[in-house]
């Protein structure tokens, strides 16, 4: 072996542990302020944890951009989704007074809320975008109480890190982190253009994530639960959109 | 002694491409097909595009491919619906726009320390006289081979080609990428209204990436034209087979 070529496998060699254990400092450095995804295993787990961890130093407090009332869609479109069961049918028939929001987990006060009572909480109305994965958008207003201001009812432990929210559509579930939870702009949504929020949309409570694609924002929410760690929650990967496939962080 | 030089073989190899050339080179060509077939998947789900902040199925869309898609809420025209593969289609997408970025950086920081830009990409002043021009265009559309001189440097059409896909192609399209991007646009909202909305973002997106692809395939066809073997072989090993008696 010629000097030259030995001293060019040292050099790859010293590259390509400096590379290793690069990687490996910056995902404990990711672990530890919170910029790991739950679902950061696997072989796309790079990229998400790269765009989830970038997106997070980037725009943890930016606002979601708001439009003037003329900028409001039409004819708003809407995945058609389904959650007529038995229940929801009997809910929809006593004008949904029965309908309760229940928030658990780690908080001091767990509580059990009728939209009566979220009405009555200080509310918001904002004009946002949601955008569906697939490709399509639409402009509305929501009006509803910022999930921060239920968050500070029922008294959130320190150690929180995620809020999971659950449909009365079996199977439908996702969490987001606490920064997207305390935002602002993250409202627990009873109403849209002024009226009341449309089934086809989501009534009558959906979780605005205006940050996040059109997935994140569940319709049909029924359970808020506060948690550390999202590993007990189904396969452990944050929301039932990784288990179809689909990233748990959407805000691209 | 001239004997004992027309004994020696007619070519022989001298360096091309250097090696970070190369490298960028075949990660960038990896990146291009992986975002190629994830972009068209992601894309079969709406395959309709707009102008502006906003489009759906209930606004009228500025053009249509004609195409199947993978969502029965989309109207095609067609009696059946493609199975969705957005899931791995994004991620994939995402991972490999990571990938393909920090290579771009990577060659753009290289090629300006390195001179390689300078040497190597900006033409010549004389090259881009309007006589010099048509000439290099007439070789071109005469598919004419190049020369043996441009086997060793690029000629001025070359040059401004991959100056524009570079410095103008490659940063639109991650540009208008990133301005898809809800968390982006809340962040930066400039990078959407730069193009006059979200959904015309997308659209230039998918036209920037038509051009990508034209670019591909002229390039695919201009290597083969000035001799695939060795064109191949100097992107792959740097080293290119010349005739001596030339140089």
């Amino acid at each position: 072996m010629s000097n030259l070529s030995r001293r060019k496998l040292i050099s790859t060699g010293l590259w390509a542990t400096a590379g290793a254990s690069g990687v490996a400092v910056a995902a404990g450095l990711a672990e530890r302020y919170g910029l790991l995804a739950p679902d950061h295993g696997g072989i796309y787990g790079p990229g998400a944890a790269l765009t989830y961890a970038a997106q997070r130093l980037l725009t943890r407090h930016s606002l979601a951009r708001e439009f003037p009332r003329s900028q409001i869609s039409k004819v708003p479109f809407a995945n058609p989704t389904d959650p007529q069961g038995p229940a929801y049918e009997r809910l929809k028939a006593g004008g949904f007074v029965d309908w309760r929001l229940a928030v658990d987990g780690m908080v001091a006060r767990p509580v059990s809320l009728s939209l009566a009572e979220l009405r009555s909480y200080p509310s918001r109305s904002q004009i946002t975008h949601l955008a569906c994965e697939e490709g399509w958008s639409f402009i509305a207003e929501w009006i509803g109480v910022p999930l921060s201001h239920v968050l500070n009812v029922v008294g959130i432990l320190p150690q929180a890190r995620y809020v999971v929210y659950f449909s009365l559509q079996k199977g439908w579930w996702d969490s987001i982190d606490m920064a997207d939870a305390l935002h602002p702009q993250t409202l627990l949504t009873y109403g849209m253009n002024g009226g009341e929020l449309p089934v086809g949309h989501g009534g009558p409570l959906r979780l605005r994530v205006p940050r996040q694609l059109g997935y994140k924002n569940v319709k049909y929410i029924t359970r808020l639960t506060v948690t550390d760690n999202l590993k007990g929650f189904g396969k452990g990967l944050g929301s039932a959109s990784p288990e179809v496939g689909y990233s748990w962080y959407a805000g691209i | 002694m001239p004997g004992l030089a027309a004994a020696l073989p007619a070519t022989t190899d001298a360096p091309r491409h250097s090696a970070l050339v190369r490298v960028t080179h075949w990660v960038t060509a990896l990146c291009f097909f992986a975002l190629l077939v994830s972009g068209i998947e992601i894309v079969i789900s709406h395959p309709r595009f707009y102008w502006g902040e906003t489009g759906n199925i209930f606004t009228p869309p500025l053009f249509v491919l004609p195409i199947p898609a993978s969502r029965s809420s989309v109207p095609t025209g067609y009696g059946f619906v493609l199975p969705d593969q957005n899931g791995w289609s994004r991620y994939l997408h995402f991972q490999t726009a990571w990938v393909a970025v920090l290579t771009g950086l990577l060659y753009a920081v290289y090629g300006l320390l390195s001179g390689h830009f300078r040497r190597n990409l900006i033409p010549a002043g004389a090259d881009l006289s309007w006589r010099a021009l048509s000439r290099e265009m007439a070789n071109r559309l005469r598919f004419k081979p190049p020369g043996e001189a441009e086997a060793w440097s690029y000629n001025v059409l070359q040059r401004l080609t991959y100056l524009l896909v570079i410095f103008v192609l490659f940063p639109l399209v991650i540009w208008t990428g990133l301005a898809m991007s809800p968390a982006i646009a809340s962040a930066f909202p400039f990078a959407v209204t730069a193009f006059g909305g979200q959904q015309s973002a997308r659209t230039i997106h998918f036209f920037v990436s038509v051009f990508l692809v034209l670019f591909l395939l002229v390039h695919i066809g201009m290597v083969c034209l000035a001799g695939f073997r060795n064109r191949m072989r100097a992107m792959i090993t740097g080293r290119i087979a010349h005739n001596k008696e030339h140089r």
